[in-house]
């Protein structure tokens, strides 16, 4: 249900207000903060992937001249446990030992200690004269192994959560997140034909191309300021207070602009640290991390085995589905079983189900949230199954799922009946797409995938400020990091009335605007957006209230149109409106400053759905991958800025490309990640990708005042299956795991021949 | 009555029991009387995201339960 409005600035596609700050080098990213007298941290990092620390001996390098600081984890209060906000965030105990080792090592580039120095080549020399003892433990890294009763433990206090029964020994399984519904046996027996499969995706990163950095200064009082790229610097300040040990109120955080987080910079790793140098050297202390460092030490997400099971009926009526899907969490627990578990069926009403998503512990990086975490590994495994058993029927495969698509009032998999969704809208669209049913290049292969995602609401604030002009200053405390600052300056600017030229957003920092979440979860625009709203509208009642004293009648008998305080129809015809410029030059007469503000907890966040069409091309002797063409369909709710909407459609199909065909992880049987760096880690290009297609659907999101549903996170979950499903298009077999690199087609080529 | 669906975490604290009739008239009302009923029960939930009617709420509080209301208890996702 698309609601039909005229909307003056809502859809449209102005430039974005940062944008020639960043093209030209003037906009701050994290790195480019510099202060008087400012030092260089640097951290040094584990050689063993899984060790106890027996000793560390940092006198040699506090006897370095021009070394001011060095810290190891006994520096740090002991954390209680707590949960910490954000997915995959995890306990708050997990994430300080995360950011300092304290007794052992879990990963190969785990920190164990940190200096500052007045140079980083000074820095990189007080690294090397710290003495670290290890009792190497054993290591273990592939997913099934970590899960064996007699694996090596990570932690021997972890107790599977999630069980019926209480576990009552320690093992590597942190949790087990279950689902089900019905009767399997009978779903199953109900099946005309069965496909059983099992995949495996591999640990990826996140690949944002700014490296984590931040500088930080704290006075004698205790109260730190840190500059920082992230996503949401209220959040990571809260976590770096209860690392610490430490107020909220004594810490500000100032979010600079980011060079990209998709959902690695939700959790601290060097803003702990940063204050703790900065207070014990006495100076400002920055610190940013090389590409390698970001690779070995932050946030990839979780590899996964897939098993799956699905039944159908010959006229393709879906009777029973079962996963079995194991995530690796890496060192600390907090893989996203949760949602991995809640997606995986979430777009079809299957009457018998049963899901197991399990937890799993191994010597790998913890793993932090990435775009629509856990759906992507889950749902391939589903979306793969759904193309083989309409192959075996001889069903198109949008047909077999629009056949069993949910739509509003259907019980989705993970509880509650669906409000308005616009998934059959999405299949629709797909069946009519040129890219559909145009022929498919010679030796080359077509795949059709479908995402799904959630979406979330969650805390914002936000100010709007009328200048004495008439323009107007919308704060907010929301990280720009897809263009939202133009999106609030285009709702801000449809609200009030009020060209969008005449509209300037600044996401402020902790000190100067209100509580907001991270930018995560494909809330912004939706949550941030609605305090923006709300906050205008708490303008516009001011204005009418002025207005109307101005004019000395009751406030009732004026309305907002246009822009204007008009008088109601019908009754002071004679009476001129007064547009917000006018109403806001009289201000210091009529009450002083006009500003509105607005905190909110935004409830209701619409559910997102897409549908992806690739055409790989397959080089038969080496296993080379060519993208041919790439269509992005997807439900935005309504689109505020479509600019900005397909680029987050393009972005999310570029990094689910990436992982589908090249990206992962490469350990050693020591758990040395051999590929650190984006030589090795082959992220695609400019030049591996054709021009992504996208088209934008527009069903209305009732909870929404313009209808936005959030559009981040569901673009990078389809690719996935889409590039299996493209392969065994054009290959005549399923490879079941990713990424479809050249070896890995090669082999499963040579293996069929 | 609001019919409550509950999640498998929380089956301990209700021996078994994976769905519920109550009447409240909000979310604060229904988690009293789910708490009163399976004591323990309210510290696991606090901790749930909510749906009422189909419309998700991460952290409810007066959200108005009609007499036919479905509710359902599911992870809280916060996404990346």
């Amino acid at each position: 249900m698309a609601e039909a409005v005229d909307y003056k600035v809502v859809g449209s596609r102005p430039v974005r207000p940062d944008g020639a700050d960043k093209v030209t080098g003037r906009a701050q990213y994290g790195a480019d903060i510099n202060l008087p007298n400012m030092i260089f941290g640097r951290v040094l990092r584990s050689t063993v992937a899984h060790a106890r620390i027996k000793s560390i001996d940092t006198s040699a390098a506090r006897a370095i001249d021009g070394v001011y600081a060095v810290i190891t984890g006994a520096d740090f209060p002991q954390s209680e446990s707590g949960e910490i906000g954000g997915e995959g965030g995890g306990d708050v105990a997990d994430v300080a030992q995360n950011v300092m080792a304290r007794d052992k090592v879990y990963y190969h580039g785990h920190a164990v200690a940190a200096v500052a120095a007045k140079s980083q080549s000074i820095a990189e020399a007080a690294l090397a004269a710290i003495r670290v003892e290890y009792e190497k433990l054993p290591v273990v890294l592939d997913i099934l192994d970590a899960m064996k009763e007699d694996a090596p433990l990570l932690n021997a206090n972890n107790f599977t959560k999630g069980l019926p029964e209480k576990a009552t020994r320690p093992s590597n399984i942190a949790s087990v997140m279950t689902l089900a519904r019905g009767d399997l046996d009978e779903g199953f027996a109900a099946a005309d034909i069965i496909h059983e499969s099992e995949h495996r995706l591999p640990m990826a990163h996140q690949g944002y191309i700014e490296p984590h950095a931040c500088t930080a200064t704290i006075n004698e009082t205790g109260q730190a300021t840190v500059w920082l790229a992230t996503q949401g610097h209220f959040d990571t300040r809260a976590q770096a207070a209860k690392i610490l040990g430490r107020s909220i109120s004594d810490l500000r955080f100032i979010a600079t602009e980011i060079g990209g987080g998709f959902g690695g910079k939700t959790v601290v790793y060097l803003e702990p640290l940063a204050i703790l140098l900065a207070e014990k050297s006495g100076r400002p202390v920055k610190m940013v991390m090389t590409r390698e460092e970001v690779f070995r030490a932050t946030g990839p997400t979780s590899g996964s085995i897939a098993r799956i099971k699905v039944g159908a009926k010959k006229d393709g009526t879906i009777t029973a589905a079962k996963a079995w899907i194991a995530m690796e969490a890496g060192a600390f627990a907090g893989a996203p079983v949760g949602p991995a578990a809640m997606a995986i069926f979430a777009p079809y009403t299957i009457p018998n189900f049963k899901v197991e998503v399990f937890d799993v512990l191994n010597n790998k990086p913890k793993v932090a949230a990435y775009r629509a975490p856990g759906a992507p590994q889950s749902m391939h495994c589903m979306e793969v199954a759904l193309n083989e058993i309409a192959i075996r029927l001889g069903m198109d495969p949008i047909d077999l799922r629009m056949k069993n698509a949910a739509e509003e009032g259907t019980q989705a998999s993970y509880g509650p009946k669906f409000p308005v969704i616009g998934f059959k809208e999405c299949l629709q669209a797909a069946k009519a797409h040129p890219n559909w049913t145009k022929p498919i290049p010679a030796g080359a292969g077509r795949g059709f995938a479908v995402g799904f995602w959630f979406n979330v609401g969650m805390q914002s604030s936000a100010e709007v400020h009328i200048n004495d002009d008439g323009t107007v200053r919308v704060v907010e405390g929301s990280p720009d990091i897809g263009g939202s600052r133009a999106s609030m300056c285009i709702m801000a600017a449809e609200t009030l009335g009020v060209p969008y030229e005449r509209v300037r957003a600044l996401v402020g920092d902790t000190e100067s605007t209100g509580f907001c979440n991270v930018t995560g979860g494909s809330r912004t625009t939706f949550a941030t957006g609605m305090a923006v709203i709300r906050a205008c509208e708490d303008v516009i009642a001011q204005c009418k209230n002025r207005v109307a004293a101005t004019w000395g009648i009751d406030a009732d008998q004026v309305e907002w149109k246009d822009g204007k305080v008009v008088p109601r129809p019908g009754v002071n015809a004679d009476l001129k409106p007064l547009s917000l410029a006018e109403i806001a030059a009289k201000s210091a007469r009529t009450g002083g400053p006009i500003s509105g503000r607005a905190s909110l907890n935004a409830q209701g966040a619409g559910a997102s759905f897409a549908c992806n069409i690739v055409d790989l091309a397959f080089d038969r002797e080496t296993g080379k991958v060519d993208v041919l063409s790439f269509t992005a369909i997807q439900d935005a709710g309504k689109a505020i800025h479509p600019a900005y909407v397909e680029g987050q459609y393009q972005g999310g199909a570029s990094q689910g490309l990436g992982w589908a065909l090249n990206e992962e992880y490469l350990f050693n049987k020591d758990g040395i990640m051999e590929n650190a760096g984006f030589l090795d880690y082959r992220m695609p290009v400019a030049s591996d990708l054709p021009m992504i297609d996208t088209q934008i659907i527009e069903v209305f999101n009732p909870t929404h005042p313009f209808g936005v549903r959030g559009v981040g996170e569901t673009g990078i979950i389809a690719p996935l299956a889409a590039c299996s499903n493209a392969a065994r298009s054009a290959l005549g077999f399923i490879v079941p795991d990713l990424p479809l690199s050249p070896p890995r087609v090669l082999a499963a080529i040579e293996a069929q021949s | 009555m609001a019919r409550v669906c509950f999640p498998e975490n929380v089956l301990p604290y209700t021996a078994g029991v994976r769905e519920a009739s109550v009447v409240a008239a909000n979310y604060r009302d229904l988690l009293a009387a789910l708490e009163s009923r399976y004591p323990g029960i309210r510290e696991k939930l606090d901790k749930a995201s909510v749906a009422i009617d189909g419309l998700i709420y991460q952290d409810a509080f007066l959200e108005p339960i009609g007499r036919d209301s479905e509710v359902h208890f599911l992870p809280r996702i916060e996404g990346g």
